[in-house]
């Protein structure tokens, strides 16, 4: 018990401010590139199916 | 940690924006006009599987590239990255880019692109590169499929006329990149890559640059003389191939680096001019005026 509390409290692999500034930078070029990217399927989809999006059976 | 831009210099943005432009051509001279929409999502696929290629020969020549002055500088042997980050990377890239292109596009097209990522990062990089001074003469392959990649795109199939760009980029890129070896000799003596210079000397080199400088003059105008490209391509394709010419002829008398630069520098205005004056001739209609060889033949 006592083991486990004191693993708890170590601080583990603490990031510089730098280090945060990049994983923010990065993270928000991943969420960005996946928005893009859904968008563009999204277009295409309407793009090569047309009107025919509606068409499917019920 | 690595940042945003460790990862995009992993996708060699300069040669992405080549290929990105000669597969616009491509697609811009194929017979089978293309949604502006299916356009872009192509072009970006080829981009994209352009640059997983990059991050995967990054990842292969980490160690050659620390050797290398030019190189030195990338994003791996200047420890911003991990070497198996890069092949992550470049894998989900180059498995995503062909996906998307086969789904949403075409299988032709996708094919041809995961052909072309297989040709650079594992037939170019990881067998010709070490291992023979015909590396950038077979290898070379790989850069000029993005047009042949880009008429694919458009039409569904590999046509004569796209066949002929491919030539064009293929029969270029010897004395493109001989010139830019020619001046770093000792860089590529020294990280053990058996380029031509290096094993057959700087002297046969710039002889080879032109005789396929001489070859590269009438490929150039091919397109002209098939019918497939205007006037206005014949004659700039004629001036140019004479420009090179006499670039590789002054470089083959008066061995000098700055004229190697001259001609790598020229090399690269050429082909863009080239390729260039296609885009024009298609915007305005005047691609029509070409010779009637090729309609003979076809």
């Amino acid at each position: 018990m006592s083991v486990a509390m004191s693993e708890q409290n170590e601080p583990g692999i603490v990031l510089t401010a730098e280090q945060k500034r990049r994983r923010r930078a990065r993270s928000i070029a991943i969420a960005v590139s996946l928005g893009v990217l859904v968008l563009l399927v999204y277009a295409v989809t309407i793009v090569k199916l047309g009107p025919g999006v509606l068409i499917r059976p019920l | 940690m690595a940042g945003v831009g460790d990862y995009l210099a992993l996708l060699k943005p300069r040669v992405m924006s080549l290929v990105v432009f000669t597969a616009l051509v491509g697609m811009v001279v194929a017979p089978v006009p293309m949604h502006p929409v299916l356009g872009f999502f192509a072009l970006l696929c080829i981009a994209i599987g352009a640059g997983a290629s990059g991050a995967l020969n990054m990842w292969y020549e980490a160690e050659i590239d620390a050797k290398m002055k030019r190189t030195a500088g990338r994003p791996i042997p200047a420890g911003r990255l991990q070497p198996g980050e890069a092949l992550a990377f470049g894998l989900t890239l180059a498995v995503g880019s062909v996906a998307f292109l086969g789904l949403m596009v075409n299988v032709l097209a996708a094919g041809l692109l995961a052909f072309t990522i297989f040709f650079y990062a594992v037939v170019y990089t990881m067998w010709l590169k070490p291992s023979t001074p015909q590396n950038i003469v077979i290898g070379g392959a790989a850069g000029a499929f993005p047009p042949m990649i880009g008429w694919a795109a458009a039409t569904g199939g590999i046509g004569l006329e796209s066949f002929l760009l491919f030539l064009v980029i293929f029969v270029w890129t010897p004395p493109h990149f001989w010139a830019l070896s020619l001046y770093s000799i000792e860089e590529y003596r020294r990280a053990g890559i058996p380029m031509m210079p290096v094993v057959a000397g700087a002297a046969e080199t710039r002889r080879q640059i032109l005789l396929y400088s001489m070859l590269l003059a009438p490929v150039g105008a091919l397109p002209w003389l098939f019918g497939y490209a205007g006037l206005l391509y014949g004659l700039t394709a004629i001036a140019g191939g004479v420009l090179m010419i006499a670039f590789a002829l002054k470089l083959f008398q008066s061995p000098a680096e700055q004229t190697a630069k001259q001609l790598f520098a020229f090399s690269i205005l050429y082909l863009f001019v080239l390729f260039s004056v296609l885009l024009v001739e298609q915007s305005i209609g005047a691609s029509g005026w070409g010779l009637p060889f090729g309609r003979v033949f076809a």
